[in-house]
């Protein structure tokens, strides 16, 4: 087979030319960015190096020396830990009065400490959620650019939901812990706040993509706003805001044991005690009672988010 | 509108009218199951007592501290001669004479809090406190404090002590033996230079001439170095260490990310069931992904934090690690919902397999993977904020330090700014790429539909 070009040669030389030109100029512009990429993550290592405390190269054959303090002398013990059961090595030291810790309910019916903490967690996740999904609702409503009430009003509650969204908050856990003491409540108010600006934005993002349809019918027939969000909105949108909700979840309980790490109480303070005292057997037993949690949760959420909208409830959003 | 009518109608949409029990009453006990929740959380917390036992009056206090700083001059009226002592490191520096302070011509003093009208005028045997407009005196010559006449509701008199709130401006406690005056002013202390520094107390523009021509204040440096020098180290608000460490967070999410995507590519096209030679190995992958995010940020943080000792090192091992995890998921996912007649088509030239993924998948998913990329960068930049303070390095554990002490509420905030500045920078340096690279997928999608 052969082939014919029916352009004059002197056109098809300076198309080549251009492209030939144009693909150089692509290849350097990637070749420059991707050295500027490496030139910045190189440097970012060095400062990293430089500013920590203890120093990579001279760490790194030590890690192993690291890790020897979380394997148990008894393997036993992490279960014997999660449970609150006595070991047999228990001599008096913190690192092995697995019983002390009991919390008693009825009679000799306990829950293990470790449990107990948990649940703190967890609740103090679920509860901010649903103080971040009962204000979300209305702001979004409001800040969205088809169904806003008032312009003005839209800018002020975005900007607001912003401000809720960027604010550390570990300011707000600190602030509040002076107030009402430290504890889970100081933490309930601090993921909250954020839940509200960050389940806003993805809700108002919602509404402005709805099919408007079903508020133009009632605007017709004389229905106020909130008659309109109510039978024309919401039900187009309660799926979609049931789903980000639940992914809310699983995002708000890893914060909630992080916030818990700096003083929120529940399980993320007892897992930083124990790592920085080097208690093997209960680290152990605290990472996998909160590994396992946070998997059930996420794949709980995970199954119930593909019953509610299906698989386009992975596409990206949180934060 | 007749009942057959109706009937009609319902019997034409019989999934609208007569919906099966579980569907029509669903909200409901959703509802109710949130309300009984509620209930357990109200007890479980112990909501009620926690409220009653917390302090709601410090709020405005210190959301006032945030903008402001106080001075506190005191008086000892048991000396022979009255002088106003300032508390060491006030921000009024080794020579305080400020000009609120008037020692008035019959020996007595004069504190204005808010000029005259909130004001304390005193001498040692007795004091004169006004303010909303009422002139209250105090006898001090009975061994207490005695207030002659009414008492205002915004005087508290103890038994040795009275005490004149006078709002947001401060606020004077009178006993026998001193006068103590808490006057509060709008702003940051001492934001440039601190007490110690030889420009402190200059106007910017002596400062500015003594930086271009004036003599050296120091020997042997420049005055443009030394100011330089007291501005980075100023002892107060550590703009030095402040501006590293948010310098070492962002270096962090940097990192952690960067290295994270660098580590999760190539372990993606494994795990992704349309891609991977075997369903074993993507299995095995999706699990590992799994695992690092579930093992979570924090656990990693405080196991790296032991390994390396604090600092960013330990937070950017703990973003990378976590990251590795989302990435590996969200990546893997991207690679499953492409269009799979871009590999067709180059398979069908004979190209090898690395060719096909080089040229079959990655022009369709690499703006994709920036995006998420990209999107991940913008939130570790706020999540490496919060590990910082277990340790982890970054400016985290600088502001989780300054809130412990409850009294440096404007440093805190200081902190808070430039966080909220480099969120909302990086915010929209990052929704901008996005943007122009969810225009290159845009038009990557419509020029596939118009070729169909």
């Amino acid at each position: 087979m052969t082939l014919s070009v029916t352009a004059p040669s002197g056109v098809t030389h300076q198309m080549a030319d251009a492209w030939r030109r144009q693909t150089s100029l692509r290849r350097l512009y990637t070749v420059l960015g991707i050295g500027l990429l490496l030139a910045a993550m190189f440097s970012s290592m060095w400062f990293a190096d430089e500013a920590n405390a203890g120093h990579f190269f001279d760490r790194l054959p030590h890690i192993l020396d690291f890790l020897s303090w979380l394997v148990p002398k008894d393997w036993n013990d992490v279960w014997r830990a999660l449970f609150d059961i006595a070991s047999p090595h228990d001599t008096g030291t913190q690192e092995f009065n697995f019983p002390l810790g009991r919390v008693y309910i009825w009679g000799g019916f306990y829950i293990p400490e470790y449990f107990e903490l948990m649940l703190t967690t967890v609740n103090v996740a679920l509860v901010s959620t649903f103080i971040g999904f009962i204000f979300a609702v209305p702001f979004s409503f409001i800040a969205a650019r088809n169904l806003t009430p008032h312009p003005a009003l839209r800018l002020v509650v975005k900007r607001f939901m912003e401000l809720l969204r960027a604010f550390p908050e570990i300011v707000i856990a600190g602030l509040f812990a002076a107030i009402v003491s430290t504890g889970p409540i100081a933490a309930i108010i601090a993921i909250g706040l954020h839940s509200i600006g960050a389940l806003g934005k993805l809700f108002y993002e919602i509404n402005e993509n709805i099919d408007m349809r079903a508020e133009e019918g009632l605007k017709a027939v004389g229905a106020n706003w909130f008659e309109r969000v109510r039978f024309a909105d919401l039900p187009q949108v309660l799926p979609n805001f049931m789903s980000y909700t639940l992914l809310r979840v699983e995002i708000n309980v890893r914060a909630s044991t992080i916030i818990g790490a700096v003083g929120g109480g529940g399980i993320g303070e007892e897992l930083k005690l124990s790592i920085s005292r080097g208690f093997g057997a209960k680290t152990l037993a605290l990472v996998l009672l909160l590994f396992t949690t946070i998997f059930i949760i996420d794949q709980f959420s995970a199954w119930l988010r593909r019953k509610l909208v299906g698989e386009q409830a992975f596409l990206m959003g949180g934060a | 509108m007749t009942a057959d009518e109706i009937k009609a109608i319902e019997e034409r949409f019989p999934h609208v009218f007569h919906r099966p029990f579980h569907q029509r009453f669903w909200p409901l006990f959703l509802v109710a199951g949130t309300v009984l929740y509620l209930i357990y959380a109200l007890w479980f917390f112990s909501l009620p007592q926690v409220l009653r036992e917390s302090h709601w009056e410090r709020l405005p206090l210190f959301l006032s501290q945030w903008i402001s700083y106080d001075l506190q001059p005191e008086f000892r009226l048991d000396q022979p001669e009255i002088t106003p002592k300032y508390p060491r490191f006030s921000a009024l520096g080794d020579n305080p004479n400020p000009d609120w302070v008037v020692r008035n011509a019959d020996g007595t003093f004069t504190v204005l809090i808010d000029g005259q009208p909130k004001s304390v005028t005193f001498d040692k045997t007795k004091a004169t406190i006004v303010a909303n407009g009422q002139t209250v005196p105090v006898a001090l010559t009975s061994g207490k404090p005695v207030i002659s006449g009414p008492v205002p509701d915004w005087i508290t008199a103890h038994d040795d002590e009275v005490v004149a709130k006078m709002g947001f401006v401060g606020e004077v406690r009178v006993s026998v033996d001193r006068v103590k005056v808490r006057k509060r002013f709008l702003g940051w202390a001492n934001f440039v230079f601190d007490t110690r520094s030889p420009f402190f107390g200059k106007s910017a523009g002596e400062v500015i001439s003594l930086i271009w021509s004036g003599p050296e204040l120091k020997a042997g440096t420049s005055n443009l170095a030394l100011a330089g020098d007291n501005i980075w180290n100023n002892a107060q608000w550590q703009h030095g260490d402040v501006w590293t460490k948010l310098l070492q967070t962002i270096v962090m999410a940097f990192l952690g990310t960067l290295l994270g995507a660098f580590v999760a590519f190539p372990l993606a096209f494994f795990a992704a069931r349309n891609i991977t030679p075997s369903g074993l190995l993507s299995q095995v992958l999706k699990r590992f992904f799994d695992f690092m995010r579930s093992v979570d940020m924090l656990i990693w943080a405080l196991f790296f934090t032991r390994a390396f000792g604090p600092g960013p090192l330990a937070g950017s091992a703990a973003i990378f690690f976590t990251e590795i995890g989302t990435l590996g998921k969200t990546y893997s996912e991207s690679l499953e919902n492409i269009d799979d007649k871009p590999r067709e088509g180059i398979k069908s030239t004979g190209a090898n397999g690395l060719l096909v993924q080089r040229y079959g998948v990655m022009p369709e998913v690499i703006p994709v993977f920036i995006s998420q990329t990209l999107y991940q960068w913008e939130s570790n930049t706020r999540g490496a904020t919060i590990i910082g303070a277990v340790g982890a390095g970054g400016i985290g554990l600088k502001l989780w330090e300054a809130m412990r002490t409850n009294s440096n509420w404007a440093n805190v905030f200081y902190m808070v700014l430039l966080t909220l500045l480099v969120v909302f920078v990086f915010d929209n340096i990052s929704n901008f790429l996005r943007r122009r690279l969810s225009r290159t997928i845009h038009d990557y999608n419509r020029i596939q539909a118009e070729q169909g």
